[in-house]
């Protein structure tokens, strides 16, 4: 049986139920209950719903044998898992971006405010700017706007966020998008059963 | 000192897999190597990428100099070694390390047992390390698989895509992870031909069994560079793990230390690589030795990921006295239980925490 780690939310729900039309149901699923874990009919697989950014960990530590991530995780965390599949789902961009009036002109340390404290240093570090991190857990667009910060290192998805509180995307880091990870041991033993997921999820997307 | 009988039952998974392997290094001329647990700290940050991490643990020895605890025993058997035409030094050694884990960011102490074979290498030691490392994995458990790259090949493959250094960088570290969307944005971004990096997407795709791979690397490879491939390939034939050797080139590492064959141990149920190793000619050169060198070390720490044989009791017999009781009639007891290959606890009262099959009440007023 193939344990899958789907993120909680719209991308894990996006994703089982392309598994679904695929033939992997699980019944209890849509049940509104308590349960955790979910397995599918056939007794292939396995299901379960956790932090998005705890399923990498999940992954690497062969609890589950693959599962659905962002990039922006991935990037952040490095965590030693096969990267098997771009689902090409969830798109979004990693950006600086901060008040519409702020110019960075280079003579002060910049502060900067993000969940993504890896991608941040790096990306400065490859441009040779000093700053200094800010971590926060959440509502990072708070942070310039009552000068906690300069700019904020954020996922943008269509900036409606950012607009509504006078933003504007400063530079794009990267694109981002759901990729399928695979534990390094569970692809040894596990190959055939996850090349045949990979191709279901692979054939559902194209027919999206 | 005396044949002692040492009773299975009583090691730990670990402890029962180093003298198993052991015996298994001395069979084929291995020496064992042991060394101090310290070494000059330098030899570390000279070397650094090397390490698994460059993280050490310093301090300054009764000379002012300053000194580490060792992360790694491969350094120190180079260093100390000597360069004899036609001689290989063969050697095993299981000793602690002291690394930060990556789990909780923090110095750990790990078991580490691995061996070295330095000298005149040839195809034939490759061959004897890799099956070794085979034989390694199955003291553990049946189900093992051990996968082979080339860095040769690979390096050469992607150099001649672009030289760029930071082309290189990122294709090896894409291929490390079987990325190939990843390796094609990249592909595209340093406008390599379309051919090129079909090969290069065909490197992550190719993987399994040795005869199949070849043959998908023939249509890519120069016919020199998969001679050597398929030479090992054909010792391995004679292997009775042959089965559960293959190729597979996501297995990388640093190509500043290491060269040609690279292999990686897997044991279902264990999360990470429980063993890995590789020829370092480069890094032989890097500290002054003429040598070649292959070896694997094992991470035996691993072993506690999986499942545990829990015993049902702490001990067979718990012998309960007081102040009251017949010393020798207890001396008595004792021997008894012991003869009759039972353990035995004595104690003046019933301990809460203790899990015992029988109870002998020696206590007068019971």
């Amino acid at each position: 049986m193939l344990n899958i780690a789907l993120p909680k939310g719209r991308l894990g729900d996006n994703v089982y139920s392309k598994l679904r039309a695929s033939g992997l149901e699980c019944p209890d699923v849509d049940d509104n209950n308590r349960k955790l874990i979910f397995e599918s009919s056939d007794k292939t697989v396995r299901f379960f719903w956790v932090k998005p950014s705890d399923v990498s960990i999940y992954v690497e530590r062969g609890a589950a044998d693959i599962g659905v991530v962002g990039k922006d995780i991935l990037v952040e965390y490095e965590p030693n898992v096969y990267e098997i599949l771009d689902l090409g789902i969830g798109k979004c961009r990693m950006v600086v971006a901060g008040p519409k009036d702020f110019y960075d002109n280079g003579d002060r340390t910049l502060r900067v405010a993000t969940k993504f404290s890896s991608i941040a240093s790096n990306y400065y570090t490859s441009i040779g700017r000093d700053i200094d991190i800010i971590k926060l857990n959440g509502s990072i667009e708070i942070a310039p706007i009552l000068g906690l910060s300069d700019v904020i290192v954020d996922i943008v998805e269509t900036g409606t966020t950012l607009r509504e509180n006078n933003l504007e995307i400063k530079t794009v880091i990267m694109p981002i998008s759901a990729r399928l990870i695979a534990n390094k041991t569970s692809f040894k033993f596990k190959d055939d059963e996850i090349n045949k997921i990979m191709n279901k999820i692979k054939g559902q997307i194209n027919n999206d | 000192m005396k044949e002692t009988i040492i009773d299975e039952k009583n090691l730990r998974d670990d402890e029962r897999a180093i003298l198993a392997l052991r015996s298994i290094y001395k069979r084929y001329g291995y020496l064992p190597y042991r060394m101090s647990k310290f070494e000059e700290y330098e030899l570390y940050i000279r070397n650094k990428d090397f390490l698994v991490s460059d993280r050490v643990i310093t301090f300054n020895d009764t000379t002012g100099k300053l000194m580490a605890l060792k992360p790694d025993v491969t350094l120190s058997i180079i260093k100390n070694g000597d360069d004899i035409t036609g001689y290989k030094q063969k050697v095993y050694y299981s000793e602690n390390v002291y690394r930060v884990s990556d789990s909780t960011g923090r110095f750990k102490e790990i078991m580490q047992t691995g061996l070295e074979c330095i000298g005149d290498i040839n195809l034939y030691d490759i061959y004897e390390v890799i099956a070794l490392a085979a034989q390694s994995l199955n003291v553990i458990s049946d189900s093992f698989i051990i996968e082979i790259s080339n860095l040769d090949i690979l390096s050469k493959l992607i150099k001649s895509c672009n030289d760029d250094e930071s082309f290189f960088e990122k294709a090896i570290s894409f291929i490390s992870e079987k990325n190939s969307h990843d390796l094609k944005r990249l592909c595209e971004e340093y406008k390599v031909d379309a051919k090129n990096c079909a090969t290069l997407q065909m490197l992550v795709k190719t993987y399994g069994e040795r005869s199949k791979v070849l043959e998908t690397l023939e249509s890519c490879c120069a016919d020199d560079d998969l001679k050597k491939m398929r030479e090992l390939s054909v010792m391995l034939d004679n292997s009775p793990f042959s089965d559960k050797i293959r190729f597979d080139f996501s297995v990388v590492s640093n190509i500043n230390y290491y060269n040609g064959f690279m292999f990686k141990g897997f044991i279902d149920g264990i999360s990470d690589r429980i063993l890995a190793g590789g020829q370092y000619d480069k890094m032989m050169t890097k500290l002054e030795r003429s040598s070649k060198a292959i070896g694997f070390a094992l991470y035996l720490d691993l072993l506690e990921q999986l499942p545990a044989k829990r015993n049902e009791y702490d001990v067979d017999v718990l012998l309960v006295y007081d102040g009251k009781t017949d010393m020798s009639l207890l001396i008595k007891k004792v021997d008894e239980i012991i003869s009759s290959k039972r353990s035995v606890t004595t104690q003046q009262m019933i301990p809460s925490n203790l899990r015992f099959r029988e109870m002998i009440d020696l206590r007068e007023d019971r």
